[in-house]
């Protein structure tokens, strides 16, 4: 290893960082006696970036030389950066290496393109076949699936990777086509539609031969880049949750634009959307874990999220006829309605009422944010029913919390204003 | 009425043994090391019976399931000074109840030991995050670490599915033992001297050859990744407390 090599890792780890996604979930790739690695669990973070996101791959690009020239990339033909270029055996070193000292939980590559979509698609390839025929490598490898790529490659790809992705980036394609002249969405479902049929197909067949090898069996996943284009959150969420039902992804990223190029084809922004993106991940959440529809959360009337209040407290408020809940009665499903109460919580009042009537004490106890949940639940010794109907009361209590601590009698909400 | 014992579960299940025996119950549980003295009371020493602490186990996991016996053995790595009573605190009540209690979350000493259960998980995965190991020139891959709770013996399951084919050594450098493994199985390790194991970065003539290379390559890969626009100090801690800084060859200036 010499200069060379670190130098190489900084240009490409650099150009592969504003690709969001860092999941090693999902997986179910076991280790054998003698191999290295495995991607069995939940997937762990080993470290943070001072920005506070997980490092858990090894996230680099094979080369950021690229042919194309999208507006919202560092690595587009125009853009004057640095170029380099990793050799498979380099890659292959760094993975195995930073693995073996337990930096990583595996490799996320990608790659700009270079010559053609198959010729970059092949050496993806060829790296994850020789980390897990060469080096019995069974830890977690995330390979981006090149736009406009061969199915046979793309094929050949899943049977080495843990999770593959496409980038649809740009949420329309009217506007993709403004900002990546070389790209369409025809070049991005291609892969993830054949991408759907082969993960179903082996699943199926595995069920019948157990011997099947896995085919990407953590699914796939794409990115969506936020606030680069005018796209409203009621448009974004009802392509993502298209992206779930139709083409069966595991996750959509979504990343608030940053403002990487003086490309004029692209706003000005003097800061990414971070709390729009937070929003979107809260709603996406809502969506896949809390059996909430898209227009339960926005709708034509609300196209975007409430960025003063996470997406599930905002249901609430514009719907105070449905609160309190009784968390001594309500079924599972609604106790998970109530804003400020999680999965965890749900399970824990679900669990522990049977042995007896919840008061207001057991929930503090239990570490429900009662803060927020308060004003919309019951329980045996409280009722905040009173509260429940004045949304905009809570909405300022909630929003303003120092004023709020001020403050010791509870009636004193309706005294303001 | 005070107890103490020698410090192990199966000390701290003889003294609940005991206090059944005795027909009494336990008003302070300590192990005897820890024992700070007072001029009102002798607490009473119980030594461990294996047979004993058999008994008590397989009361627990008839009534509360093999869970309850895990949740109980996980809070005692805890080392906090109150945990021997709130196990003792939990057979009790898990023994006169009709229905298993463990997920009784409104019971005051249930609830606190799975608020003790949840810290010892958040510094397992904390460990299976932090360990930085540094391949020797013996070929080992060693790493340090100093858990806020004595959660070792949780550590080699994870490992061993993991790195099977290499062997390793975790050595908790505050209470100065290890777990080895040599690619068979692994082992509670200690050592007379363990000078030269208590370093961050082991000495130069301990380590493999491109062992510095890999760490300053990896504190490169750090660096890089980082996105100035989205800084965000705060969070950042909240994930990496300060004080697993030490562990993380990213996070040092030098090597
Ligand atoms: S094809 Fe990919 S790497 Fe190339 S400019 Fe577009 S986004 Fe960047």
């Amino acid at each position: 290893m010499n200069e060379r090599v670190k130098e190489k890792l900084e240009i490409l780890a650099d150009a592969a960082k504003y690709d969001v996604s860092c999941s090693s979930s999902g997986s179910k790739r076991k280790n054998t006696k003698d191999g290295l690695g495995n991607a069995t669990g939940m997937g762990i973070c080993h470290s943070y970036t001072e920005d506070g996101r997980c490092v858990s791959l090894l996230k680099v690009l094979l080369t950021n030389h690229c042919i194309f020239d999208c507006a919202y990339c560092v690595s587009r033909k125009s853009n004057d950066v640095k170029r380099a270029a990793f050799t498979v055996q380099e890659v292959v070193d760094l993975t195995i290496n930073f693995y073996r000292r337990n930096y990583i939980e595996g490799l996320f590559l990608s790659s700009g393109i270079f010559k053609n979509s198959d010729y970059t698609m092949e050496r993806l390839v060829r790296i994850a076949k020789v980390l897990r025929t060469e080096h019995k490598f069974n830890g977690y490898i995330h390979l981006k699936a090149i736009p406009g790529a061969s199915d046979e490659l793309i094929h050949e790809a899943g049977l080495y990777a843990d999770r593959l992705s496409v980038n649809l980036e740009i949420p329309s394609e009217m506007s993709l086509k403004k900002v990546a002249p070389e790209k369409n969405y025809a070049d991005v479902y291609q892969p993830m539609n054949y991408l759907k049929g082969a993960i179903v197909g082996h699943r199926e067949e595995k069920k019948r031969i157990r011997s099947t090898p896995s085919f990407a069996p953590a699914g796939q996943s794409t990115q969506l880049v936020i606030g680069a284009t005018p796209e409203n959150d009621l448009h974004i969420l009802n392509l993502a949750d298209s992206l779930y039902a139709e083409q069966s992804l595991r996750r959509v990223y979504y990343s608030g634009y940053i403002p990487i190029s003086e490309d004029q084809r692209l706003p000005a922004l003097r800061q990414p959307p971070l709390i729009r993106e937070n929003r979107l991940y809260q709603a996406d959440w809502l969506l896949r874990f809390y059996g909430f529809k898209v227009d339960e959360i926005v709708d034509q009337q609300y196209p975007d999220l409430d960025l003063e209040v996470d997406p599930k407290m905002a249901y609430a408020l514009r719907h105070p006829q449905l609160f309190p809940i009784d968390v001594n009665q309500a079924p599972y499903e609604v106790i998970l309605r109530i804003p400020g109460v999680g999965v965890k919580s749900a399970r824990k009042i679900v669990a522990a009422r049977r042995h007896g009537q919840l008061r207001y004490e057991h929930l503090k106890k239990m570490g429900i944010v009662l803060k927020r949940a308060r004003y919309f639940l019951k329980c045996a010794d409280k009722n905040f029913s009173h509260l429940g109907l004045y949304p905009e009361a809570i909405r300022k209590e909630i929003t303003q919390p120092k004023r709020a601590k001020t403050i010791s009698n509870q009636l004193s909400l309706f005294g303001t204003n | 009425m005070t107890f103490t014992y020698d410090g192990t579960f199966e000390g701290l299940l003889s003294v609940i043994f005991e206090t059944y025996r005795l027909e009494t119950t336990a008003t302070a549980i300590v192990p005897a090391e820890e024992w700070q003295g007072s001029l009102f009371e002798t607490p009473l020493l119980v030594a461990t019976k294996e047979e004993w602490a058999e008994r008590v186990k397989v009361g627990i996991k008839k009534k509360g399931g093999k869970k309850s016996l895990r949740l109980l053995e996980h809070c005692f790595l805890s080392e906090f000074p109150e945990v021997g009573k709130l196990i003792h605190d939990f057979v009790r009540k898990l023994m006169a109840s009709p229905i298993n209690i463990s997920d009784n979350f409104g019971d005051d000493t249930v609830l606190k030991l799975h608020q003790i259960k949840k810290k010892i998980g958040r510094e397992v995965h904390r460990m299976h995050a932090f360990v930085r190991f540094q391949r020797t020139q013996d070929d080992i891959y060693y790493a340090i670490i100093e858990p806020d709770f004595n959660v070792l013996p949780l550590l080699p399951d994870h490992f061993e599915k993991r790195y099977p084919a290499q062997h390793w050594l975790i050595y908790d450098g505050r209470r100065r033992y290890g777990i080895y493994y040599d690619q068979q199985q692994t082992e509670f390790v200690s050592f007379a001297d363990d000078h030269a194991l208590q370093y961050r970065q082991l000495p130069a003539n301990m380590m493999a050859e491109q062992e510095v290379e890999y760490q300053v390559l990896w504190k490169s890969y750090f660096d890089s990744v980082n996105i100035k626009e989205r800084k965000n100090p705060k969070l950042h801690l909240q994930h990496v407390p300060r004080r697993y800084w030490k562990y993380l060859s990213e996070k040092r200036e030098q090597f």
